[in-house]
């Protein structure tokens, strides 16, 4: 199949600072793509020249087969809502919608046409007449979702999208962007800095830092194999554990760690030789902590003590103190009602992990 | 009413006496019907039969209003488009000469700005035959240099602190760059070219050094026609004129007041 956005050799240099650094990039039709990274990482940067306002210092930029490297904002088939919302303060939410149909001469029955369709769409009918001022801030972002759809573009482009809006709000939101994405078939590609919402909105990822990709895959992926430290700490939380290859073979991998203070074991084929340093990481919530020491079914099992803890509700946190005074994060899902502790400070606890939740880290 | 709150009033009323005490006395005082401007003869509105008998008076404030609203038209066109590439042409050669160069006039003395034009207008004359006779034209362009200065810092500080991305935003639905300054740019930065205009005409209506620099005979401004009257003393129909424009000022103000009022509500 062939890619409906691609991306190629593109860099983007401002001065001597480099912004974009070579990337290549395919998205597929129909794609929620997100970019992910922290700030200066160079997503918003490779995102304006998606939409035309940066032009690449090399490379080429295709959509849909058409090479769109050196057209201008107005004339690419790529609509985008800002991170500020950018709505016209004097323009009615109406005139707002229908601004980028007004721009292409449009038949005003269709524009009206349309404009309905759009303010179901974004539940905004009551509020067709008022100006942006009178809006509440969700409502503002449903305005600039409309007004970028509106022109039934190839592809969306959504700069932080959920960042200015409060935490209840940003759930719905994500759902209701995921469930219009679906209805419409437009691809989309959003920047963010916020893990959870590139996770839960994103059928692909690429994680981004100093202006190059990182790794490029689906949460899952990036959650579950991120290729290397930065892409594992970047993602959640990750417990690391320096060591050296002790053996390897086509089935696991067998590394001596003395910050863990015994061997451990992470299945799988790895592209690493006997004898390298490398680290195996074990994210907090795929570790068990228990007051016995567990039976011998394989499991890395570590003895260490509670160092700190932390009640979130729904789960508790537990610092472990190992021997070697390497803290190890762990989350337990609160399953059972107690107000009891079921563990508190100093005491003597076992951890444990199924060797195929490590993971070998290249740095 | 305790001391601290009557020493605040007071210091209060002394203020607004010493702001307004003058121009009440003027007001006052057109309604006099003395020939001598300083000691009172009764109540009489002949000063302003005077005032509209008088043609020269009638001529310099014709000409004072139209070279106003000439040169803060103009200045707020070129001002609005200097402000424009100041505040959206973040990289250009020659970028911080020019922005000195347009706000220069601003911190100008007005001796040095006025001679200067001066000798410019007759360096012109000698060279190529214009202008021909200094008057409305050449103050107007004088007007319009300064003027330029105040619309340009206003309309530019007003971009700064508009969102860029307003304009990104028209541009990718598919605004073409001059519609979109059309669309959304001039329609937010109005008020500031208003505001702009607003001191332009004032400032031009108000200016005596450099209009007296740049105009020729026969072409008096208001300014000028007052401040060579009260040189030979105050004569009444004088009283009369500025009690006019006060009135008009105030109406002015409270009427913007009005529209402000009304806009926020």
């Amino acid at each position: 199949m062939k890619n409906f956005i691609s991306i190629k050799g593109v860099g983007k240099h401002f001065g001597n600072f480099v912004a974009v650094d070579n990337v290549d990039l395919a998205i597929e039709k129909g794609e929620l793509f997100s970019i992910l990274g922290g700030s200066g990482c160079g997503k918003t940067t490779l995102l304006r020249m998606l939409a035309g306002f940066e032009v690449p210092t090399s490379g080429s930029i295709e959509i849909d087969g058409i090479d769109v490297t050196s057209q201008p904002p107005y004339e690419r088939p790529v609509n985008m809502m800002f991170q500020s919302y950018a709505v016209f303060p004097h323009m009615s939410v109406e005139k707002n919608i229908e601004y980028g149909l007004r721009r292409e001469k449009t038949a005003k029955k269709e524009i009206a046409k349309r404009v309905d369709e759009m303010l179901e769409l974004v539940q905004l009918d009551d509020f067709r007449s008022r100006k942006p001022d009178q809006l509440s801030g969700g409502q503002r972002q449903r305005v600039a979702l409309a007004r970028a759809l509106i022109k039934r573009p190839k592809v969306l482009l959504l700069d932080e999208p959920l960042a200015a809006l409060d935490k209840k709000l940003r759930e719905r939101t994500q759902f209701e962007l995921m469930n219009i994405q679906d209805e419409l078939g437009i691809t989309f590609v959003v920047v963010t800095h916020d893990q959870e919402e590139a996770m839960t909105l994103s059928s692909r990822i690429a994680v981004m830092n100093n202006g190059k990709f990182e790794q490029i895959g689906t949460p899952k992926e990036i959650y579950e194999f991120p290729h290397n430290r930065f892409v594992a700490e970047f993602i959640g939380t990750i417990n690391t554990f320096k060591g050296r290859v002790s053996a390897v073979n086509d089935e696991k991998t067998k590394v001596y760690s003395t910050e863990a203070g015994v061997t451990l074991t992470a299945l799988g084929k790895q592209l690493v030789e006997e004898g390298q340093q490398i680290e195996v990481a074990v994210r907090p919530e795929k570790i068990f902590v228990s007051k016995d020491k567990p039976e011998d079914n394989g499991d890395v099992c570590l003895e260490g003590i509670v160092d700190d803890f932390g009640y979130l509700g729904n789960r508790s946190l537990y610092r472990i103190r190992l021997k070697s005074g390497k803290i190890v994060q762990v989350s337990s899902q609160n399953r059972r009602r107690s107000v009891t502790r079921f563990l508190t400070w100093e005491d003597r606890v076992w951890i444990s992990w199924h060797p195929n939740s490590a993971v070998v880290l290249l740095d | 009413m305790n001391r601290q709150s009557r020493f605040i009033v007071s210091i209060l009323a002394f203020g607004y006496a010493f702001l307004y005490v003058p121009l009440v006395l003027v007001v006052v005082y057109s309604f006099n019907d003395s020939r001598i401007a300083t000691v009172w003869g009764g109540f009489s509105v002949r000063w302003y039969g005077e005032l509209f008998r008088n043609e020269q008076i009638l001529d310099a404030a014709f000409l004072s209003v139209r070279i106003a609203l000439t040169s803060a038209t103009i200045a707020t066109v070129l001002g609005t488009m200097a402000g424009l590439a100041l505040a959206r042409f973040r990289r250009f050669k020659g970028r911080t000469l020019f922005s000195g160069m347009i706000t220069s006039p601003m911190v100008m003395p007005e001796v040095i700005t006025g001679l200067s034009l001066l000798l410019l207008f007759v360096a012109l004359q000698q060279t190529t035959g214009w202008p021909g006779q200094r008057g409305f034209g050449t103050i107007t362009i004088a007007h319009t240099t300064f003027a330029m200065a105040y619309v340009a810092v206003i309309v530019q500080s007003r971009l700064m602190s508009m969102d860029e991305s307003l304009e990104e935003a028209a541009m990718d639905l598919g605004g073409h760059p001059l519609r979109v300054v059309f669309d959304i740019t001039l329609p937010l930065i109005a008020p500031a070219m208003a505001a702009g205009w607003l001191l332009a005409f004032t400032l031009s209506l108000d200016d005596l050094v450099i209009a007296s620099f740049v105009s020729g005979p026969g072409s008096n401004t208001l300014p000028m026609y007052i401040f060579s009257k009260v040189k030979l003393g105050v004569s009444p129909d004088i009283n009369a004129l500025a009690t006019l424009i006060i009135g008009f000022v105030s109406i002015g103000v409270f009427a913007a007041w009005l529209i402000t009022r009304r806009k926020t509500s």
